[in-house]
């Protein structure tokens, strides 16, 4: 070319440092959860005597530990129990509800909008006792049930936002040309207009059980002894024996899976999910 | 785009509005009715007036638990959003690579939360874990059993291994919705890499910043679990934020009045920063449409 234009575009430039950044980056998340598997494949004893970046003698006992033991893996039945029926909840109810706001305007619809909104944000905390109360009053108090509607607060709320963002990018031409063709409302809503947004619903619900599974608080409150969750189950590994650390990690192990599983299938939407359908 | 007026939409929301006011009205009633009476045990209740609002208002408590929540929410968006910002700026754009940084970043956002506390935890441990082994090593003492300054990085730290991917993810989708054409402009115009980000990329990433800055306030201000796990709030009650406070307050202690008006102030500065989230992004919601 006769007119040089710079050999390279300022964005290529920068190629080797962003390698280099992307994997300190990918270094400082991974030690941390490096360890924590490691640590899960360590016996007790070898944890408290050496500090090691790899375990000498391998050993799965903390995993079989876990699986042979009710109390341990019904912590993992029981926390799933709850989140599935959330996430059933939560979808089912938000997507009649995230249509309207996308299609129709109605008396107060934005407020209630809003509404939803501040519900998501509402800190867990200011709700834990009235919770207990409320379902201890209405015999809900240690269910599954009681938990999954408790969640409801902020997936819900959570489930609509996502619904709504991703149906507003489904033309009306669509609706208009299906009730032309005979659709009813429940008809074009199953057959049409839902495999058209397939991919937000599973998102939506994605994020319903993410944020469910990973909450502590509330699912602490409302349980006791019947429905034993897996959060509850990992602060009493420390008893008379002592701590036993071991066992902790593995079990903080088997919490990360189910997120790590579906990940690569949503990877594209996770912003998306996290900024409540608005990027 | 007109949205058609149908209040009959209403029944489409009503199955939503009922399950979330069950969930949000009832237990928001019984704070406000607790906010306002006193017991002597026995469920005996009787009027309180504005008692429990004053003696929260005048405690030292709740002052300096919101300083430090207001000190902790500002640390970690100085330090997150800059750094998700560059994560985001170096991320590969396409192919491969780009899906597996994708999938290894977002890792951490869906550990559950005491999961989190509990990784630092044996990660920072002077004794069993490899960062505080390490740092003892080298002649730093961590302890943040003891140590407040401790404490505060690590809960510091934490938080930005924990949440840094989140700004990195919503900044990385907004630079990838902009056109190649801006940067074959610049090209031409032989724009320096500075103000390509200044005057191109910065701008584009205005919207999902926003968002990005706001759930990361929201978030780190009603955070619990994580500092929970890890430093139970201590040491002495130097990393005791408002949620941690608030609970100690609430289900510790049970001194419902007053923990119920802290409740309430809580969520009336959640309402505040909502309604202005929201005000922002429905501006920006129409500024799209035009």
């Amino acid at each position: 070319m006769a007119t040089p234009l710079p050999p390279r575009a300022p964005r290529d430039l920068g190629k080797p440092v962003s390698i280099v950044i992307m994997t300190l980056f990918l270094i400082f998340l991974f030690v941390p959860i490096y360890w924590l598997v490691i640590m899960s494949l360590k016996s007790n004893t070898e944890i408290l005597t050496s500090v090691a970046l790899w375990p000498k003698d391998l050993t799965f006992k903390n995993f079989a530990t876990i699986f042979g033991d009710s109390t341990w893996y019904m912590g993992y039945v029981n926390s799933l129990i709850y989140v599935v029926m959330n996430t059933v909840i939560s979808v089912t109810v938000a997507l009649p509800a995230a249509y309207a706001f996308s299609r129709y305007s109605f008396v107060g619809d934005k407020h209630l909008f809003f509404w939803l909104l501040t519900n998501r944000m509402a800190p867990p905390a200011v709700f834990a006792l009235p919770f207990f109360q409320l379902y201890s009053s209405i015999g809900l108090f240690d269910t599954h049930i009681a938990v999954a509607l408790a969640h409801c607060l902020f997936n819900i709320p959570l489930a609509v936002w996502i619904l709504e963002g991703f149906m507003r990018g489904v033309p009306r031409e669509i609706d208009e040309t299906a009730y032309i063709d005979g659709y009813s409302f429940g008809g074009f809503f199953l057959k049409i207009f839902l495999p058209l947004i397939a991919s937000g619903i599973g998102v939506a619900a994605f994020f319903c059980f993410m944020f469910s599974w990973v909450d502590l608080l509330l699912s602490r409150t409302l349980t006791s002894v019947n429905v034993k969750t897996i959060g509850v189950a990992m602060t009493r590994t420390s008893s008379a024996t002592g701590f036993d650390y071991g066992l902790l990690a593995a079990a903080g192990v088997l919490t990360i899976i189910p997120g790590a599983l579906v990940i690569y299938f949503v990877r594209n939407y996770i912003a998306k999910g996290f900024a409540l359908g608005r990027v | 785009m007109e949205k058609t007026v149908n209040q009959k939409a209403w029944f489409l929301v009503l199955p939503v509005f009922l399950l979330v006011a069950f969930s949000a009205v009832i237990p928001l009633m019984t704070v406000v009715n607790y906010s306002v009476q006193d017991t002597f045990g026995d469920n005996a209740f009787f009027w309180a007036g504005l008692e429990w609002f004053e003696e929260m208002l005048s405690s030292d408590r709740l002052w300096s638990a919101l300083g430090r929540q207001v000190i902790f929410s500002a640390t970690i968006l100085v330090i997150e959003v800059p750094l998700g910002i560059i994560i985001a700026l170096n991320m590969p754009k396409k192919g491969g690579w780009s899906s597996f940084c994708l999938v290894m970043i977002a890792l951490p956002l869906l550990i559950p939360w005491n999961v989190v506390g509990t990784i630092w935890q044996l990660f920072s441990r002077m004794d069993i874990g490899l960062l505080g082994s390490a740092l003892l090593a080298m002649g730093v003492e961590v302890n943040p059993g003891k140590d407040p300054v401790a404490a505060w990085v690590l809960v510091v730290v934490m938080d930005v291994w924990h949440w840094t991917s989140l700004v990195a993810l919503l900044c990385y989708a907004g630079l990838q919705s902009i056109p190649q054409a801006y940067y074959q402009a610049a090209r031409i115009d032989q724009a320096s890499r500075w103000s390509v980000f200044r005057y191109i990329e910065l701008p584009k990433m205005g919207g999902v910043l926003l968002i990005a800055i706001l759930l990361r306030f929201m978030d780190s201000f009603m955070i619990y679990t994580e500092p929970f796990v890890l430093t139970g709030g201590g040491p002495g009650s130097a990393t005791t934020f408002l949620s941690i406070d608030l609970v100690k307050m609430a289900v510790g202690q049970f001194d419902l009045g007053p923990a119920a008006a802290f409740s309430i102030m809580y969520f009336l500065v959640i309402l505040l920063v909502c309604w202005v989230f929201y005000t922002v992004m429905t501006t920006l919601d129409k500024q799209e449409e035009r």
